[in-house]
């Protein structure tokens, strides 16, 4: 008997220990961790709370299965495979007109990362604050405005003073009895005009230079586009990859505007702009986001109210204006770029998920390129685990490197300066 | 011990002081100022204030023109991208080249949609068996046809022909329905029998077509016959049919007059083969050797080892005393005794190598080709170097049919002929008779993707697609079929003609399902019909009923050819260029403007003649003559006239005078003198020279008696050899000899070494490197890749295939023939074509050197330091960068440049100047309307987008393909792996079917450019090495296969001894 109570008592130990235990498993899910899954595979057609290409994320684990997260994984790692034996998942094909994309390499420990940043992504929050990146921009203002007027200020004492001076100087002069010649106006002052055309010539010279170089170039530009398309609130807001609607950054020399159907993979289901915070364009006029959509609606041929009808062969292709023009004798490719050298979109493009109307944010000037090619250090493998395994052939680097004669590689040093890296 | 003597032109060989003082202007003109010197610059026509308003005016206009405004430009994307197309990113297709049964494996690039370059088809591709073709090369027509798919003169829609007479014109038929209904009507209406006419057909589904179309008789016509070899390999007992040529087998070629590299049969093949023997091992060296027997200079000629000269009309007569030779008979009927001892020499050196040695002949007499099968049969030739286990299916036209066509036309049975692919109005030797017998055929329909001679004669015209647009199947021999798949919609309302005849026999699907639906049924499904699509090749063995040798018909031949009559007098040869070929390349700018690998004449045909009938006939003595007689000819552009007379034709054309003639032979090239509708880069160039063909029972004749005259009167011919001139530097062109090269192996180490002892000798004097003592410019690090490439001279031919290979890739302009007289070529690479002859006799010709020329990329280039604003300046990876965007145009870097290979926009030739009337040269010149037609929207969709357009004012040259040398790059960086060897190629490179070109990193110890320099020590050297301007570009001497000891090799080891040689006069 007691032994047998005895068991009893030791059985629920362990498994009070093991419910423990799975609870300290779980609640080591890691939630940032799942967002970054979350962002870099799902966020493209899932969102939490809202029905996007996919169903809405939130709740899940009440869902099918899918409180089992080997079940879970199975759908996600191969959704043809399960689908095969499953209904549940063939009615949401059904609802949402195609299937998954596979990810093969997402593991059981992303699945619970996943389901922990779901769940808690899923609780209401207050709304972030927004816009704390402009203080600083606008302190510089303030600081060279500062500068002016100090500088305007002590310009107009010193003239001041040089004029107190002169006339102090003509008053003792008359009281001593020294004869002065009859005064040249200063405007009749040859040395005046002299100084004053070296001034004009130099600042006229600088000006015209500057202008001149300055031909052909748009920074700031901002057209505005046949769809009023916010950057802000797909890219910001919604936190869409780049790369999902640009994804040939990676592969081509063009980063290329998405076609009409990569736009209705998610516009096929939100139909509405709602939620967001309120649009405005550059002149202040309030943009009512659904409208924009349905602009998209009439280049794609698309009847909101009679979705299954939709034929993407008739789509009209969006003529958007483009902003970022180089000339035709440079060669840039995104690939290079994105792809070899890392660089994040926002370096040239500036904050772009911030942006409602896009506009050119850099000059885009040789100049600009040249410094960013001064500065900027290549992906070099500096030891076998790390970099690109490109510049294992720059064995001199690699020698520098280990003797400290440099500590970095930077495009420079692998002739990103050459003129025929971009022109041919 | 013999003396020898290279050069380019006969100024160059006399020496005249002229051409001596032409050589020192890098740009020869006139700058276009006037009355500078007698009025004084207020009377002249544009004096000075006029300058300064114009100078003022065109400021401020650039000013306005350049900040006034800036365009907005659009970005639009794809409604609905496909999913395997990527913007920017280029895909390769393997279709196939297929024209007048020349059939070329290739890959097409296409770009954002548009096919804009042909690369060879790589033999490595999983699934194909490397044994059985031996392709991946093209030739310059292979290159140049991707420009033929732009072509702003292509028929556009189906028409008829309405109205008669004068009042002819041809009127659009709106749809391929009612296209179809009116041709139906009218076959209906039109008794008697139907007839095909085409050139080869190999395409196996296509002859299925042809076949089931109920009562159609197929008639099948080259515009060069081969019917003389048909017919004498039936004679012979192996059936109406053309063998395999195995050319890397054989040990000994000999040729009587098949220009097997340029134009016989299927060149880029035989290239490729003939090249395997071509190439040297140093450590043991051995060569193939070729003999060659023709009348004229031939491209293939030019390569051969030993060259005899012989009347075309005595190939028979040759070929019979060669045939008794390696009979072990002597040599009878030869009169010419150092052509009779050739003969008895290649028959020894036939006989030696049994077996391992092969005769091709160029002719087209039944019995000339008779008597060399008997010779090839004799030499055990037969299922060694020629397999007739793989007939090929290049030509099948036989003469004698297609004269019965006529005859059939003529007399009112033939109610319907449908022509494809042919062109007889133009190509038959009788054009009259054919054109007059077609106008006897009730229903004449065409099938063209051009108006040519013969389509225009027809009733109606339905184009045809470009092989670009088209889906098909071509089986260049038994049990391979090369597929061909679309790689643009078609542009313009055209059909493929199978699909016609497919409606028109009933059936009503189109030929690309019908195609699809064989092949998938053949192959077994559609995946395995998609994966040969993608390796575009499949290979089946067919056991193939080969027949064996019978010398029944020897003796009739032996008969026939010694019994006919022998011609005395001139004789006239008519052949192709490896460009124009038989005339489908004449309506292609790129092919019209690239010079002829012996002549270097561009735009035209002109008579090439013997430097013996220039100094009898024209009283031009280029052989020891005045100097002002070779000023004469050489110096101006305006070349004699000779009126030639055949029968009732006679054409005048300007002569050329080529060394290595027979002294009493003309060579004219076909392909020429073409109608005004086949466009503007046809029209009006050069005389046609098909009017010279004739016919014997034998077959087609090329070679005729003809009578010469001087016209009294000069035109001038657009050549390119004379623009640029080395100055007599010897150190360019470095050939030799194989038994020289055996007995003095090290010349060209030996050269080297004395530099480096001479100039690269520290100052202490213990160390020794030329590269950084040779100079007062510091080195500077190559830290990463350093590019570099290898020329072989010993697998270069001439055949320009690298040079229209350029053109596509690197956005070459065309200048026109106008700009080509003016020395405005644009070509980054040219081939420079060096006569080798007896110093004494430039007549008597050992050999030819072709040297492909392009920048060389000097590590230490004088270009560079000459430019006032740093425009070109070299690159970490050893290339001499040129930036358009920088240059302002002072060709001091052209002037500085020893290897002349930098070219000026003079005018804006390709549209991309900012005023769009920058073309428009009232002043000095009018661009030729070809530079127009290049411009045409649709002509600049072959442009490369990742290369610039360079617009009018700049100096361009040589990138070394740069923008293939960064992808290449990208896509390592991109996997994060080191390049690998072999990745990046230049456009040259893949062009090349012989392999003569090798490129890649010198700084990769295991590359291929590394190990063919280091394996190559004795014949790898650099052009003018002693400039110390270090070259990138390697060159392999070229070697002739001959006994002859050149001792006078030494002398390049010693510039002070060739100075001595300059002063005595000669080299």
């Amino acid at each position: 008997m007691m032994s047998q109570k005895a068991a009893l008592k030791h059985l629920t130990a362990f498994l009070f220990s093991l419910l423990i235990l799975s609870v300290s498993i779980s609640s080591a899910q890691d939630a940032a961790a799942g967002k970054a899954v979350f962002m870099s595979k799902c966020a493209s057609c899932h969102n939490v709370l809202k029905k996007a290409t996919g169903p809405a994320l939130a709740g899940l684990e009440e869902r099918h299965k899918w409180a089992d997260h080997k079940e879970l994984l199975a759908w996600i790692n191969n959704p043809a495979a399960y689908m095969a034996k499953d209904p549940y998942t063939q009615g949401l094909k059904a609802e949402y007109g195609s299937m998954m994309t596979a990810f093969p390499d997402v593991t059981l420990q992303d699945v619970g990362n996943l389901v922990a940043y779901i769940n808690e992504a899923a609780k209401p929050v207050p709304a972030a604050a927004a816009g704390t990146g402009d203080a600083s921009q606008g302190g510089d203002n303030q600081n060279s405005v500062l500068f002016g007027i100090i500088s305007l200020l002590l310009g107009v004492i010193a003239l001041i003073l040089m004029q107190v001076n002169s006339n102090l100087k003509k008053l003792s002069d008359q009281s001593e009895g020294v004869v002065l010649p009859e005064g040249i106006p200063f405007w009749r002052n040859k040395t005046n005009i002299a100084i004053l055309s070296i001034v004009f010539f130099v600042f006229g010279g600088y000006m015209v230079a500057k202008g001149a170089i300055g031909l052909g170039r748009q920074k700031d530009y901002q057209p505005v586009q046949p769809i009023y398309y916010s950057h802000k609130v797909h890219a910001g807001i919604n936190q869409i990859n780049c790369l999902y609607c640009h994804g040939s950054a990676e592969q081509s020399k063009h980063a290329a505007i998405p076609s009409v159907n990569t736009c209705m993979n998610c516009h096929k289901a939100i139909q509405a702009y709602e939620k967001g915070p309120k649009l405005f364009d550059e002149d202040g006029n309030e943009i009512d986001g659904t409208a924009e959509i349905q602009k998209l609606y009439e280049f794609a041929g698309f009847d909101p109210n009679n979705s299954n009808k939709w034929d993407p062969s008739m789509a009209k292709p969006i003529e958007w204006i483009k902003i970022h023009n180089l000339p035709d004798h440079v060669y840039f490719s995104h690939a290079q770029h994105v792809n070899a050298g890392k660089v994040q979109c926002q370096s040239c493009h500036g904050e772009i998920q911030a942006m409602d109307e896009v506009k050119q944010v850099s000059d885009l000037s040789m100049g600009w390129c040249i410094n960013c090619h001064r500065e900027t250090k290549v992906q070099f493998n500096y030891d076998s685990t790390k970099g690109n395994k490109f510049y294992s052939i720059y064995e001199k680097f690699h020698n520098d490197i280990k003797s400290g004669k440099m500590d970095s590689v930077t495009v420079k040093d692998i002739g990103g300066l050459e003129c025929q890296k971009c022109h041919y | 011990m013999s003396q020898k003597k290279y050069w380019q032109s006969f100024g160059e060989v006399n020496e005249s002081e002229q051409f001596a003082k032409k050589q020192q202007d890098e740009f020869r003109e006139e700058l276009p100022f006037e009355g500078f010197d007698d009025k004084g610059l207020l009377d002249a026509k544009a004096p000075r204030r006029d300058f300064l308003k114009y100078l003022g005016f065109s400021t401020a206009a650039a000013t306005i023109a350049a900040g006034c405004t800036i365009p907005v430009k659009k970005a639009i994307p794809f409604a609905n991208r496909p999913e395997n197309i990527i913007p920017g990113v280029a895909q390769y297709y393997a279709t196939t080249f297929v024209q007048e049964g020349d059939v070329v494996p290739v890959l097409a690039k296409v770009r954002d949609g548009r096919p804009i370059k042909i690369e060879g088809r790589p033999i490595n591709i999983e699934g194909a068996d490397s044994t059985m073709l031996t392709f991946a090369g093209t030739s310059a027509r292979v290159q140049a046809s991707v420009l033929d798919l732009y072509d702003t003169h292509r028929l556009r829609f189906p028409q008829q022909r309405v109205g008669t007479g004068a009042e002819a014109r041809f009127e659009e038929v709106p749809t391929f329905e009612q296209f179809d209904k009116l041709v139906a009507d009218a076959m209906q209406s039109a008794t008697g029998k139907k007839v095909l006419l085409t050139s080869t057909i190999n395409s196996p589904t296509t002859k299925t077509i042809i076949a089931a179309y109920p009562g159609l008789e197929h008639i099948e016509y080259d515009a060069v016959s081969y019917s003389g070899m048909l017919l004498a390999n039936k004679a012979s007992g192996f059936g109406t049919a053309l063998p395999s040529y195995d050319f890397a087998a054989a040990k000994v070629v000999v040729s009587l007059g098949a220009d097997f590299l340029g134009s016989w049969l299927s060149p880029v093949e035989f290239a490729k083969g003939y090249a395997v023997g071509r190439k040297i091992d140093e450590k043991n060296p051995s060569m193939s050797k070729h003999y060659q027997f023709e009348g004229y200079l031939s491209m293939t000629g030019a390569s051969a080892d030993e060259r005899f000269v012989c009347r075309p009309s005595e190939t028979g007569l040759v070929a019979l005393a060669l045939l008794s030779a390696v009979s072990g008979s002597s040599v009878e009927g030869i009169k010419d005794a150092k052509l009779k001892a050739g003969i008895e020499k290649v028959a020894a050196d036939l006989l030696a190598n049994k077996g391992a040695s092969l005769v091709v002949c160029g002719s087209n007499d039944v019995n000339v080709q008779i008597v060399i099968n008997a010779i090839n049969n004799a030499i055990g030739s037969y299922g060694k170097t020629i397999d007739w286990g793989k007939p090929v299916n290049y030509r099948a036209g036989i003469d004698s049919k297609f004269e019965q066509l006529i005859v059939d036309m003529q007399a009112g049975t033939v109610g319907t002929i449908m022509i494809y692919g042919t062109n007889p109005a133009y190509t038959y030797h009788n054009a009259e008779a054919f054109t007059s017998a077609l106008n006897n055929v009730k229903v004449s329909i065409s099938f063209n993707e051009r108006m040519d001679e013969t389509t225009e004669r027809c009733q109606f015209v339905i184009p045809s697609h470009h092989y670009l647009e088209s889906w098909g199947d071509a089986a260049p021999k038994a049990g391979v079929v090369s597929f061909i798949q679309p790689t643009i919609y078609p542009l313009f309302k055209t059909r493929a003609f199978q699909t016609s005849l497919l409606k028109w026999s009933g059936n009503d699907t189109s030929y690309e399902e019908y195609f699809k639906k064989e092949w998938i049924k053949d192959l077994g499904s559609e995946a395995a019909f998609n994966s040969v699509l993608q390796v575009g090749l499949q290979e089946k063995p067919t056991p193939v009923s080969t027949g064996s040798y019978s010398g029944a018909a020897l003796a009739g031949a032996a008969q026939a050819i010694t019994t006919a009559p022998a011609v005395t007098g001139t004789e006239l040869i008519v052949y192709q260029k490896a460009s124009i070929g038989t005339g489908t390349g004449a309506t292609n700018p790129w092919l019209q403007e690239l010079p002829d690998a012996i002549s270097k004449a561009t735009w035209g045909n002109y008579a090439l003649i013997s430097m013996t009938m220039a100094k009898e006939l024209l009283d031009v003595n280029l052989l020891n003559g005045t100097e002002k007689e070779s000023n004469n000819y050489e110096y101006y552009p305006q070349k004699p006239v000779i009126k030639i007379t055949v029968g009732k034709k006679e054409i005048e054309l300007p002569v050329l005078v080529i060394p290595g003639m027979q002294s009493n032979t003309i060579a004219v090239a076909l392909g020429y003198g073409r109608s005004e509708k086949l466009g503007r880069t046809a029209a009006g160039i050069g005389q046609n020279a098909y009017v010279f063909t004739s016919r014997t029972d034998n077959g087609t004749v090329y070679n005729t008696v003809a009578t010469v005259a001087d016209a009294k009167r000069k035109e001038k011919v657009a050549q390119m050899q004379i623009h640029n001139s080395y100055e007599d530097r010897v150190e360019v062109v470095r050939e030799t000899t194989l038994a020289t090269l055996k007995k003095h192996p090290s010349v060209i180490p030996d050269y080297r070494h004395h530099l480096e002892e001479t100039y690269g000798k520290s100052k202490d004097g213990l160390t020794t490197d030329f590269r950084s003592e040779g100079t007062l410019y510091p080195t500077h690090d190559q830290p990463g890749i350093k590019w570099g490439m290898n020329i072989d001279m010993n697998a270069c031919y001439g055949c320009g295939a690298c040079v229209v290979a350029c053109h596509a890739e690197n956005n070459v302009p065309v200048v026109g023939k106008s700009e080509v007289l003016r020395f405005h070529d644009m070509h980054w690479l040219r081939i420079d074509r060096y006569f080798v002859s007896d110093a004494n006799n430039p007549d008597e010709l050992k050999g030819v050197v072709f040297q492909p020329m392009m920048c060389q990329h000097c590590d230490n280039a004088p270009c560079e330091n000459v430019c006032p604003v740093a425009a070109t300046n070299h690159s970490s990876e050893g290339i001499n960068q040129m930036t358009y965007n920088r240059c302002i145009g002072t060709r001091y870097c052209a002037n500085n440049c020893p290897y002349k290979v930098r070219r000026f926009n003079w005018a804006d030739y390709t549209g991309a100047d900012s005023f769009p009337n920058n073309r428009d040269q009232q002043l000095v010149g009018k661009l030729d309307p070809v530079v127009e037609q290049m411009n045409d929207d649709l002509t600049r969709m072959v442009l490369n987008p990742d290369v610039t357009v360079r617009s009018r004012g700049v100096i361009e040259k040589c990138s070394f393909c740069f923008q293939r040398l960064q992808a290449a790059k990208l896509e390592a960086k991109k996997a994060g792996r080191p390049l690998q060897d072999g990745e990046a190629k230049t456009a040259c490179q893949t062009a090349c079917a012989s392999n003569a070109i090798v490129f890649g990193n010198v700084h990769d110890a295991s590359s291929a450019i590394n190990a063919v320099r280091a394996n190559n020590t004795n014949r790898s050297y650099y052009v003018l090495e002693q400039l110390h301007v270090l070259p990138n570009v390697s060159y392999l001497a070229k070697v002739r296969n001959t006994d002859e000891i050149i001792e006078s090799d030494t002398h390049h080891a010693a510039p002070a001894h060739e100075a001595t040689q300059t002063q005595a006069g000669h080299h």
